[in-house]
Order: C-alpha cells, then sequence, then structure tokens
C-alpha cells in the first residue's frame, strides 16, 4: 500500500521547524522513517502533514566526554555503532546497538528515532532506562530536559509532546568498577527480539532492562537475589504475551535463562575492565 | 483536491533527473515510475524483505523506506549503476552469473547492491561475514547457499580487477 496524502516541509532551522509543529497538531517528525514510513504505507498513521528534519544544520552529531555520549537526533544507529569512543565510554550502547535491526536500516534510521518510537520491543530505550539516561526536546516554548523515567508511559507512547523535537539523548558513562552486558533472542539475526536482556552491575548493585517481554521498556532492581533466582523475580515486574512468533511460556523462560546469563556476563565485564 | 507536486532533483547514476511529484511518493516508486529506472524491484514495501536495496552516498538503504522528495542532495546507485564503465557486467553481478546466484531474479537487485557496498567496507569477508553480509535480505526461492558463493566469488574478482 501507499501512504495517504500529506503536507510536506523540509525546514532549514530548528526554530522553523518547531513553529511548523506548533501550528498543526496533526503534524509529524520525519527523521529516518525507518518506523513511521511503514507506518503510513499501511495506513496505520495519516497524519496531516510531515516536517523532515533531515535538512537541520548541526543535528548529526555523536559528542563524547567522560561523563557520557551525547546522540543527536540526526545522528544514525550506524553513527553511534561506528563511534569507538562512544564505546570505550559507555560499552552498553554498541553491545545493544548491533542487534538494532540490519546495517541496511542502520544506515538510515536515527537512535534518537528510535527512543521517541518507545516501542518495548526496541533495543535503545531499554538502554536508556536502564543506565539512567534522558532526552532533550525543544518546542517553541524552550527546551526541557526528559529523564527517561519520565519518557516511557504506554505502549508506542512518549512523554514527547507532538509540537517538541528530540533534539539529542543523552546516555551517561559507565561508571568505573562496574559492567554491562546485553542478550537477545530472535528467530533471524536482524529481527525484532523474542526477549532481551541488558543487565548493569556495580559492586552489590544489580540493574536489568527487558524488551519484548512487556508493555513498556522495563528495568527491575535485582540487587540482593541470588543470580539464579533472578529472572524468576523480574517476571513479577513483567507481562510476556503470546503472538505468532513464540508463546508466553517460552517469552518467560527466555526471562529466567538470560537474565541469569547476562547478569553473569555484566560481572564478567567488570572484572574484564580492571 | 489535487495533490501538492514538489520539484526535486534526484541524482541516480551519476545522472540528474528534474521530476515533480507529490510528498508521498516512495523514493522505489519515483526511480521505477517516474525515472523508468525498473532495475529497483519492491516486494514487502515495509523494510523487511531488501529487494528494493539501493545506495544513498555509496551505503545500502531502502528505497521503499524514504520519499522521493527527502532524497535531495545525495548520490543514489541502483543495480543499473553496478555495470562497468564499457557497459559489461560488473563483479558482483558477473559473480552472481557464474554461481547461479539467482534463480527467479526478483531479489537480486537488492542483493547486488547490499553486496557492492559489503565488498567495498570488507573486500575479504569470511564465510560468516558474507552470510552476516546478506542476512538482511529475503530470496523467496531460496537460494541462499549460491549467494554466499557469489558473494566470496565477487570478492576474488574484485581483488583481481
Ligand atoms: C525491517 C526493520 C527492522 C527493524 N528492526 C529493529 C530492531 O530489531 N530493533 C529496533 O530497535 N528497531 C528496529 N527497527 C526500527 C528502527 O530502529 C528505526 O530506525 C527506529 O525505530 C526509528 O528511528 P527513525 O529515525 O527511523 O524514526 P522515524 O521512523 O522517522 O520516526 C519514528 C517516530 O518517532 C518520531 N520521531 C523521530 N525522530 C524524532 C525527533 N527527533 N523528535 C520528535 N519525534 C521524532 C516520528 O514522528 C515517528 O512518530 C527496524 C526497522 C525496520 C524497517
Ligand atoms: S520492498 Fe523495500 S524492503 Fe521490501
Ligand atoms: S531468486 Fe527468486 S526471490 Fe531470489
Amino acid at each position: 500500500m501507499k501512504p495517504a496524502p500529506f503536507a510536506y516541509t523540509r525546514p532549514g532551522s530548528l526554530a522553523e521547524a518547531l513553529a511548523t509543529l506548533a501550528g498543526d497538531p496533526d503534524a509529524k517528525v520525519l527523521a529516518g522513517g525507518q518506523s513511521l514510513v511503514p507506518l503510513l504505507s499501511m495506513r496505520l498513521a495519516a497524519p496531516s502533514a510531515l516536517v523532515d528534519i533531515n535538512g537541520l544544520p548541526d543535528l548529526d552529531g555523536v559528542t563524547v566526554t567522560a561523563s557520557g555520549v551525547r546522540v543527536a537526533a540526526l545522528a544514525r544507529h550506524a553513527d553511534v555503532l561506528a563511534s569507538a569512543e562512544a564505546a570505550a565510554v559507555q560499552p552498553l550502547l554498541a553491545m545493544a546497538l548491533a542487534n538494532v535491526a540490519h546495517p541496511t536500516i542502520r544506515n538510515r534510521g536515527t537512535t534518537v528515532g528510535s527512543l521517541v518510537h518507545a516501542d518495548a520491543a526496541a533495543e535503545m530505550p531499554v538502554v536508556l532506562s536502564l543506565l539512567g539516561g534522558s532526552v532533550d526536546a525543544a518546542s517553541t516554548a524552550g527546551t526541557r530536559t526528559i529523564p527517561a523515567a519520565e519518557l516511557y508511559v504506554g505502549p508506542l507512547q512518549s512523554s514527547l509532546r507532538h509540537d517538541e523535537v528530540a533534539v539529542s539523548a543523552f546516555f551517561p558513562a559507565l561508571a568505573p568498577g562496574a559492567g554491562v552486558a546485553f542478550e537477545e533472542i530472535t528467530r533471524r539475526q536482524g529481527d525484532y527480539a523474542l526477549c532481551g536482556v541488558a543487565a548493569l552491575v556495580d559492586g552489590a548493585s544489580v540493574k536489568v532492562g527487558y524488551l519484548s517481554v512487556s508493555d513498556v521498556p522495563t528495568v527491575v532492581d535485582l540487587s540482593g537475589i541470588p543470580v539464579e533466582e533472578m529472572g524468576e523475580a523480574a517476571l513479577a515486574h513483567l507481562e510476556p504475551a503470546d503472538d505468532i512468533h513464540a508463546t508466553a511460556d517460552y517469552r518467560a523462560h527466555l526471562v529466567r535463562v538470560l537474565t541469569t546469563r547476562v547478569v553473569r556476563s555484566a560481572y564478567d565485564d567488570a572484572r574484564g575492565r580492571r | 483536491m489535487t495533490e501538492e507536486l514538489h520539484p526535486v532533483r534526484l541524482v541516480v547514476n551519476e545522472t540528474a533527473y528534474d521530476i515533480r511529484v507529490p510528498a508521498r511518493r516512495l523514493l522505489s516508486d519515483a526511480l521505477r515510475q517516474d525515472l523508468g529506472l525498473t532495475g529497483t524491484h519492491v516486494g514487502c514495501e515495509h523494510g523487511v524483505c531488501g529487494a528494493c536495496t539501493i545506495l544513498v552516498d555509496g551505503k545500502p538503504m531502502r528505497s521503499c523506506l524514504l520519499f522521493a522528495v527527502s532524497a535531495v542532495g545525495v548520490e543514489i546507485t541502483t543495480v543499473e549503476g553496478l555495470t562497468n564503465a564499457d557497459g559489461s557486467l560488473g563483479p558482483v553481478q558477473q559473480a552472481f552469473a557464474e554461481c547461479h546466484g539467482l534463480q527467479c531474479g526478483f531479489c537480486t537487485p537488492g542483493f547486488l547492491t547490499t553486496i557492492t557496498a559489503g565488498l567495498r567496507d570488507n573486500p575479504d569477508p569470511t564465510h560468516d561475514e558474507a552470510r552476516e553480509m546478506i542476512a538482511g535480505n529475503l530470496c523467496r526461492c531460496t537460494g541462499y547457499q549460491n549467494i554466499v558463493k557469489a558473494v566470496e566469488r565477487a570478492a576474488v574478482l574484485g581483488a583481481e580487477s
């Protein structure tokens, strides 16, 4: 199928983009289009207008400092994955990004777009939530910082307002002594995961993020629980569901198996960095 | 309601084309219908099959997930642009012919563009890397074994040329 008609603008400045969004509540931002264009073609979405942000200046960088990695709105998944500096400061980024779709999709899809698209089956929203990162959003009213804990409000729903452009995301650096790991199970390499698990350990603190086993990206604090029992404990906070790809039981099984495995790898990762 | 048409300049295989298209015209459709470059095939039209893969500034992308109006200021390469300057088959095309890398040929344009870019990044792939290179493309005739052989053969042909 083909998209329904829409008006199109490709603003040359952020101010122009924000003014257009403020003037039309049915307008949508077009970034990489790797989630939006399929929705348009299947007519699951029919916005009145698209505001194409691909022509905006100064929005395509990955900036790395000792405190973390700032990813601007037009940085593609491939750009973030290719940054050795980003991987050195926060290794979980590259670990997870290698599982986001195929290279061809990563060449166009943006990391910030994925964060605000808020798909609970996507890798990066879980990573942002686990690390306690944030998204900076601009509107004609000014700029605000949305902490990950306040970003995900429902299935495919973020707290970004329709008149806002997410201009960047910030992923905090890995603390000295801490470790991270990521693993997911897919039917075919590059597919959305049946279940994915990211872990952040720091001494006795164990935090684990889950994708594809709940409606929203979910992080569970499993500190103090024996590692073999962590998956079972996490299931109290998750809602694995049946679909054509896997049963709820199988997904729950993956939660148990992957949690133990990924937490152990995160401790190995921490030891390896000493 | 008549739909607004946008003037767009597409640069495809080193040729500039000036067209007027509605904003919703997918790049895949612009290539095929407005430019007559029907080598790019459209299978799923939602990013999954890879048949429509083209190169944008040398990087593989799905043309069914780009709008023509948004593809300005870039150099596009389609399967028609993969032949040698003298019109003979390029190394990846030659390898597909030699290794029987296609049956019906529907998926082939997307494989050829993807592998061309893949071998540019990694001219001497291992067997596993050759498989990984094509993991995002589907072939309904499931001739994957011969397609993997074609990747490896194209690497040899590329090294010789
Ligand atoms: C075949 C296929 C497989 C995929 N597999 C995976 C996978 O395994 N894991 C995964 O995580 N993703 C996957 N994706 C999705 C991919 O990661 C997308 O790139 C990403 O979800 C969205 O980024 P985008 O830049 O393409 O956003 P778009 O598609 O342009 O936009 C998505 C939504 O976010 C909004 N938006 C985007 N950017 C901004 C911004 N800066 N400010 C405000 N609003 C904005 C848009 O309005 C839209 O509602 C897959 C996609 C395809 C086609
Ligand atoms: S037609 Fe574009 S990926 Fe299938
Ligand atoms: S050769 Fe027929 S689909 Fe691949």
